[in-house]
């Protein structure tokens, strides 16, 4: 029963891939990465840091347009389509469907963020780069990327269990902007005397998701140690917070009726 | 049978949800300690030129500017204190918040004292505090809060007193201009290098912000004032001493058997103070207490 | 109750109420109080005008929708069970399917949620794609199908698991009347495995070419519940008087309240045993007698009598407002 959950997956995959506007954003993501390399023929001595820097930015952004894009129709599309009533026909609860959908977007995105990987480390080592100790921390920078990619495909999703795909669009990029500025918007709060203002801030702080969390970029690209301990955190904080978003999910959803 | 499971409220999802809510704000706790840990080391300004910063702020310069001068602070508070903090990145970063909004006087009379301050508690470049607070006064020629920031700077980290005691005057000029101004010009000019001077000026410092840090610097530095006016006090007392008993008192309880003091003199932290074998006072070991230097003391002045 | 010798279908008190309109929601009721049972083995029908609640039903039996009140069962199982969902194959109406995929590749995913090894899904794909003729067009994207192709697809998935209880949601709809004849045989096909058929649609003759009982629903109530099969094999019993009167001549009493008018004309239907007696009558009142024909009894008539009330002459779409 609990397998039930694999064919969505694997046929969400499958719709992406078939789907030719992943095709070129990827193209689009490796061109980007094509004109780091000529930046980096500009400025002296710096190439790799330049690399790693618009490189782990691309990543993050194109997965970000794709974690949105498809996430907020993942539920959507197939409840306006109706291919949702054939297929929850068959013996699979409504939250596996969630679960298959989830899995399968996510998947997407790994495949995609390796291959952009690859796409990096290919410009790195064009530019003179070598393999440095250091280096790993630029795979750590990404797999936070990657726990990032899951929060948002979570979050997107969820609204798609209820709401069109403008308008969830809206409601994630809200979220996710302000779970970037989240420690700025706490700070304006600490200087105001309004104690409503500062319990609002501190609030806002710890329940929205924190994005910035997942921000090691800057230090990636210097070669500089991220700590064990955040990695460790952060994992678990991704976790908790999908799982929380797939529980929401699972709620809203197996409650509606399907016009 | 039972209420169709749809209708039914999702009880079981609420308490999950919010028991998540609960376990992912205390995780975010840590995670914020172990970001400090290594946010200490020096970040890309990726935006360095204020117009750049200008030009995305599409229209929203003040509220930029508010972003950037919360980081500023945020910026310093996880650096302040810390041996060997650099703070590279506190003027450009208080620069581009005035550039945005030029009467962001709060960041202007923040940068005044840690930017001049030196390592660990500033950038110890009183040059680029000058620089910051003069542009601040010309964006805000009615502001005399700036005009004492600036005075405050010639005379404490420049030891300019001539310039220290002209500015102050300047200021004094400015309508709504308080009466300290006057008599700080006056006080500088006779008697720059004297504690009660450098005592007023920081009293001053400390009554005009709001600044929780600026408050901090400034109590610190007043109780380190206290406590060079107490050692020069004590190092009278033990020259009386030895002219009375023709040796230096090896405690402060000497002092008091000999008739000269009563009571137990103690820093403002409460930590007596100790006498060294040449009659010099100084403070407690245990004492956190710092003692500016540069003054002169009122015995070198001549009245 | 074994699932042997339960009804297939098993609907008691369901009722389906949603909300109409944005700021202060009413409650629009399209399903009152309904029940009624299939029979395992029977093919059954579900007509009703568009908008009678016919495909509410069905929904509800599959968990599209949930029930305001009331409960049903499919083979002894709660319609909550998920696990139900293992014994029925289920068709939608107009469906619509994952259009980048094959008509093969759509197949195997859905035998995929029914535990079938990869080798048996192969072989029930290939097989069930020949039995609604898709075998040609068994490696074309779904997207380039036609209507009437979509819906054998669409037959194909809900009975490659064999399941005992098949429920299709007007499986004629779109189809030319080759295409309806080919969705017949299967029905027959599936009846004759001792399959329990249970389908919804609006047109009467299909109805009565297939069907071992038949419900009718107009208005979100159950109008009755019965065979049609004597109705086909029934005699015409009833005549059909149309006639005029002239100025100022009255109706026999006894013929007024069977009468109707239209314009300038009138209609009886009379008992055939009592046509001469009627056609006497009028000529007593001077009638000009303009057409007689038999009357053939339709499904309404049936269940009209069936519930007892006259035969409205404007047809059934009147009652569902």
């Amino acid at each position: 029963m609990s397998a039930t959950f694999r064919p969505v997956a694997i046929n969400t995959f499958r719709e992406a891939v078939r789907d030719r506007v992943l095709y070129n954003l990827v193209l689009f993501a490796l061109l980007m990465i094509g004109a780091a390399v000529l930046v980096g023929g500009v400025s002296i001595g710096i190439e790799q840091l330049v690399i790693v820097n618009l490189g782990l930015s691309s990543i993050s952004i194109f997965g970000l347009v794709i974690a949105i894009f498809i996430g907020v129709g993942l539920v959507y599309k197939e409840i306006e389509k109706r291919t949702l009533y054939s297929l929850l026909a068959k013996p699979i609860k409504r939250w596996e469907f969630l679960v298959g959908k989830y899995a399968g977007l996510l998947l997407t995105l790994l495949v995609n963020t390796a291959f952009m990987t690859l796409g990096l480390a290919a410009a790195f080592f064009y530019v003179g780069g070598r393999v440095a100790r250091a280096d790993i921390w630029i795979l750590v920078a990404i797999y936070f990327i990657l726990l990032e990619l899951a929060l948002v495909t979570a979050l997107a999703m969820f609204f798609s269990c209820f709401s069109s795909p403008l308008l969830s669009t809206l409601y994630t990029l809200g979220i996710y902007l302000t779970g970037v500025f989240a420690a700025d918007i706490r700070g304006i709060g600490d200087f105001t005397k309004n104690p409503a203002v500062l319990y609002l801030t501190r609030a806002i702080y710890y329940v929205v998701p924190n994005f910035h969390n997942f921000n090691a970029i800057a230090t990636a690209a210097h070669g500089d140690p991220i700590p064990l301990a955040l990695i460790g955190q952060n994992s678990l904080y991704a976790l908790l917070y999908v799982t929380l978003l797939l529980i929401a999910s699972a709620a809203v959803f197996s409650r509606r009726n399907l016009k | 049978m039972s209420r169709p499971l749809a209708s039914r409220a999702p009880w079981t999802s609420i308490v999950c949800v919010l028991l998540l809510i609960v376990l992912i704000a205390g995780l975010q706790v840590k995670i914020d300690a172990s970001s400090r840990a290594y946010v200490n080391q020096d970040e890309d300004l990726l935006l360095s030129s204020s117009r750049a910063v200008q030009r995305m702020s599409l229209g929203y310069d003040s509220l930029v500017a508010d972003v950037y001068w919360t980081r500023a602070v945020q910026y310093y508070g996880a650096r302040a204190g810390i041996p060997g903090s650099q703070f590279a990145l506190l003027a450009p970063l208080l620069n581009i918040a005035t550039d945005l909004d030029p009467k962001l006087i709060v960041a202007y009379r923040f940068g005044a004292v840690f930017l001049a301050e030196p390592s660990p508690t500033g950038v110890g470049r009183p040059d680029l505090a000058i620089q910051l607070v003069k542009k601040g006064m010309a964006a805000n020629p009615d502001n005399w809060y700036l005009v004492g920031d600036l005075g405050f700077l010639d005379y404490w980290y420049l030891h300019d007193y001539a310039a220290a005691s002209q500015t102050y005057l300047d200021g004094d000029k400015i309508p709504g201009a308080p009466s300290w101004m006057k008599i700080m010009a006056a006080l500088v000019a006779q008697r720059g290098g004297s504690v009660e001077t450098a005592r007023m000026i920081w009293t001053e410092v400390y009554n005009s912000t709001q600044d929780r840090s600026v408050r901090q610097r400034a109590m610190e530095t007043l109780r380190g004032l206290r406590a060079l006016e107490d050692e020069q006090q004590l190092d009278l007392l033990a020259q009386q001493y030895k002219d009375r008993l023709g040796h230096f008192p090896a405690t402060t309880g000497d002092l008091r058997d000999a008739g000269l003091i009563r009571g137990n003199p103690v820093d403002p932290d409460g930590n007596p103070y100790v006498y060294g074998p040449d009659g010099k006072s100084a403070l407690s070991p245990h004492s956190t207490i710092v003692i500016p230097k540069g003054l002169l003391l009122p015995s070198d002045i001549a009245h | 109750m074994n699932a042997m010798s339960a009804p297939a279908i098993e609907i008691a008190s369901l009722t389906k109420d949603y909300p109409v309109g944005f700021w202060r929601p009413k409650m629009k009721r399209s399903l009152d109080n309904l029940t009624f049972h299939v029979e395992q083995g029977e093919v059954f029908g579900f007509l009703g005008p568009n908008g009678a609640g016919k495909t509410t039903t069905m929904k509800l039996l599959i968990g599209l929708i949930f029930p305001t009140s009331g409960t049903a069962r499919v083979r002894g199982r709660s319609i909550d069970d998920v696990g139900m969902h293992r014994e029925i194959g289920y068709l939608p109406e107009q469906p619509y399917f994952y259009d980048y995929l094959t008509a093969r590749e759509l197949l195997d995913y859905y035998a995929q949620f029914h535990g079938f090894s990869a080798a048996e899904r192969r072989e029930r794909v290939t097989t069930f794609l020949e039995r609604v003729g898709l075998t040609a067009a068994a490696d074309v994207q779904l997207r380039k199908f036609s209507k009437g192709m979509l819906q054998r697809a669409g037959i194909a998935q809900a009975i490659l698991h064999d399941p005992p209880v098949v429920i299709l949601d007007e499986p004629m709809s779109g189809l030319d009347p080759i295409g309806r004849r080919e969705i017949r045989d299967i029905m027959l096909d599936l009846k004759n495995q001792g399959r329990t058929v249970f389908f919804s649609t609006h047109i009467l003759s299909d109805a009565e070419m297939l069907c071992d009982r038949v419900a009718v629903l107009a208005g979100g109530k159950l109008q009755g519940v019965g065979a049609p099969r004597e109705i086909v094999t029934m005699k015409s019993q009833a005549m059909e008087i149309l006639f005029e009167l002239r100025e100022g001549r009255a109706l026999p009493a006894d013929l007024a309240a069977q009468a109707a008018k239209i314009g300038p004309r009138h209609r009886v239907t009379v008992p055939v045993d009592s046509l001469y007696a009627a056609l006497e009558k009028l000529r007593g009142a001077e009638a000009q007698i303009l057409s007689v024909s038999p009357v053939h009894p339709t499904l309404e008539d049936y269940f009209f009598t069936l519930v007892g009330r006259s035969a409205p002459k404007r047809g059934v779409e009147e009652i569902s407002r």
